[in-house]
């Protein structure tokens, strides 16, 4: 039972990271981000190139993740996104073009860094025990910095103009813009920060469980169930739809084949859909 | 907060499966021109070259197209007098049987292309199947499927050692030499990790070995294998088998169990890449017996340090997995060399050499032959007789355990 605690924290806090990025993206731009999952990617493989090619520290790595990584999502909004949202009236066309950008990323990656799996040995080595359960050294490094960036992002987004001013955009941009912010610009941030999240989840765990040129996608899914669960665009919903997917992976590998684990997410995942399309804290559909 | 509705997500569904079609599409655009003058014998490859799966069809790409430039490089290969320049013909199915189908369409009915690598998977050379019989081409999958090369199939070639011969080995030389009586199976689930799963299951009882868990799977695009191993481990066995395990998961996998307290030996019944090993577990990668190609020191010959420089060249690095799939081209090329041109066209011709073909293995130092074999398993010779090089891993090195050649 303590195993199965350990794993559920472990990965609820690395994939709360990645919730929080998308839900951000999606709050903000009304736009659901196919290419999150890339950007993850191309966190982990920045961190790679740093760590092994370059062969500096792993903070150099990490940071120059969320730094890269944030501006090639403040590029791909201030180039495409604003652009495709201010011409277009049909609201699929984000979506075609978040797709897009996905399979470009992923190209792009596939050509620059190869078809290998890449990954860095453990920041930190070490195995402890938590009463019956194994809890590596690395590991417990990897959910207190995720912890850590969690409670960051939240003081950033509650407490700061630039946060506020997210928030504000979030739940109405025509009211947002009549206060006087310049809605361009904090779009503009708000696409920078859920990419930088997810350059920074890619970049803490290519140390755990190392990434590929096609792991993109895979990602993107388990946001969208997170999100699904919690209620697209709520940042608290991105935490619990976290906790709910880490939970219920660590629960269902411990209790079931690995194979049913998912079919039993899914089915779960629909039935609670039909009694409550909008996710925990979403607003009701339409 | 921010509208949201199911339109949206059906409407995102669409354009997914919209993009995968396009980019299909460009990659095909992709291949390569003709050659200008001279005669061009176009080869076919088709296999998952995007997506998670990707370096198993990217390593049969840059694998061919190695031995292509080996070629092209020599002035062409000479079938009956005439030099062929080699053109690689590569399409991307994304590991999906539709793309696979459409891809097997393009390749042997509007390219024409009579000899096709590939696939990688099970369910994908099984869709290629109708479409090769309809052109009469020939293809060389990755994939262990009994009935593709079982009569009345006769298209297929299996390029590889199937998991059901590595597996029966592996365990009965664990067995005898490391004292190995409690395995543990964890396989991917799907088609190819279950069914490879069910003949190595099979094998271990057929040994009289103790299997103490068999039932435990992760997914595909699993990114964390600590939960499932946490069930594994505590089973207490000497050996965690983990059929068709891709490179970039049997490193996670092993890590996984060490960090659990594991401390026996692990196999896979497929090839694996040791700088992947390495940078993915370090020492943690200690102690995985797999299937091996002709890359290891100690057996390769200096053709195959040619093709070592020739495919690092293409893909920018050397794969040790290359090494399990450096045979198909070379053995078409020399089973073509020895039927003389007809068999370009007409693969009848083809099919009837293989009974009595043999050639000397190019890649080994030592003197062995290489021929079709399978008739033990298949009733026919549709296997490419792939020597059974069986590897460990040790301080970040592959060595070699064992080599032996399948019936």
């Amino acid at each position: 039972m303590e195993q199965i605690l350990v794993n559920g924290a472990i990965l609820s806090a690395n994939y709360a990271l990645i919730a929080l990025g998308i839900t951000l993206i999606f709050g903000i731009m009304n736009v659901l981000n196919f290419a999150h999952g890339q950007m993850f990617m191309i966190g982990g493989l920045i961190v790679y190139t740093v760590c092994v090619v370059f062969k500096l520290p792993y903070a150099v790595g990490l940071l120059a993740a969320a730094v890269i990584v944030g501006l090639i999502g403040m590029l791909l909004e201030r180039t495409l996104f604003q652009r495709v949202m201010r011409i277009s009236s049909r609201e699929e066309n984000t979506m075609l073009l978040a797709v897009g950008t996905a399979l470009l990323l992923e190209n792009i990656a596939l050509y620059v860094f190869g078809e290998k799996q890449r990954g860095i040995p453990p920041m930190v080595s070490g195995v402890y025990r938590l009463g019956s359960a194994f809890l590596p050294a690395n590991r417990l490094l990897v959910f207190a910095i995720s912890l850590a960036l969690i409670a960051a992002v939240l003081l950033f987004v509650n407490f700061t103009r630039q946060g506020r001013a997210m928030r504000a955009l979030a739940q109405d941009r025509t009211a947002t813009m009549l206060m006087g912010v310049d809605v361009n610009r904090i779009s503009m941030l708000g696409f920078g920060l859920g990419a930088a999240l997810a350059g920074i989840a890619g970049g803490l765990l290519i140390s755990v469980s190392g990434v590929n040129a096609g792991i993109g996608t895979a990602i993107s899914t388990k946001a969208f169930i997170m999100i699904m669960i919690g209620g697209a665009g709520v940042i608290g919903g991105a935490l619990l739809g976290a906790v709910a997917l880490g939970f219920a992976e660590a629960i269902g590998y411990a209790l079931f084949p690995g194979s049913v684990t998912y079919l039993l997410i899914f089915t779960a995942l629909i039935l609670f859909l039909l009694i409550r399309p909008q996710g925990i804290m979403g607003k009701p559909w339409g | 907060m921010m509208e949201a509705t199911r339109r949206r997500l059906l409407k995102g569904a669409g354009a997914l499966a919209v993009a995968g079609v396009m980019a299909t599409a460009v990659g095909l655009g992709a291949t390569g021109a003709a050659f200008a003058e001279g005669k061009t014998l176009k080869i076919g490859q088709l296999g998952v070259m995007s997506g998670a799966e990707a370096s198993w069809g990217l390593v049969n790409k840059y694998a061919a197209q190695a031995t292509a430039e080996m070629w092209n490089a020599k002035g062409g290969v000479d079938i009956g007098g005439e030099k062929y320049k080699i053109e690689i013909v590569s399409v991307d199915d994304r590991n999906d049987p539709k793309l696979t189908v459409s891809g097997a369409e393009r390749l042997m009915g509007q390219e024409g292309i009579r000899y096709v690598i590939g696939s990688n998977t099970d369910v994908t050379a099984t869709s290629i199947r109708p479409i090769a019989e309809k052109y009469n081409a020939m293809y060389f999958p990755y994939a262990s499927s009994r009935s593709l090369y079982t009569k009345p199939a006769e298209n297929a070639v299996m390029g590889m050692v199937a998991s059901y011969q590595v597996a029966p080995a592996i365990l009965k030389l664990l067995k005898a030499e490391r004292g190995v009586q409690k395995v543990a199976f964890v396989a991917r689930n799907d088609s190819d990790g279950l069914s490879n799963r069910d003949d190595a299951v099979k094998a271990a009882k057929d040994l009289g070995l103790d299997v103490v868990s068999a039932t435990a799977t992760y997914e595909a695009n699993a990114t964390d294998f600590f939960p499932v191993m946490s069930n594994v481990v505590g089973t207490a066995p000497d050996l965690i088998f983990l059929p068709a395990s891709a490179p970039s998961n049997t490193p996670l996998l092993m890590r996984a169990a060490r960090e659990l307290g594991y401390a026996g030996l692990f196999a896979s019944d497929s090839g694996q890449d040791i700088k992947v090993i390495n940078e993915m577990a370090g020492d943690a990668g200690n102690g995985l017996v797999s299937i091996g190609g002709a890359s290891a020191d100690a057996i390769r010959s200096e053709y195959m340090d040619d093709f070592i420089k020739a495919y690092t060249k293409v893909a920018g690095e050397w794969n040790d997995e290359a090494g399990t799939k450096v045979y198909a081209l070379e053995v078409i090329l020399a089973t073509l060399q020895a039927t003389g041109p007809s068999a370009i066209e007409d693969t009848n011709v083809f099919k009837a050499a293989i009974p009595g073909f043999s050639m000397k293995n190019p890649f080994l130092k030592e003197d062995s032959k290489l021929t079709f074999t399978g008739e033990a398993d298949y009733g026919q010779k549709r296997q490419i007789g792939v020597p059974l090089v069986l590897t460990e891993t040790k301080d970040g090195q592959f060595t070699t355990l064992a080599i032996g050649q399948v019936d």
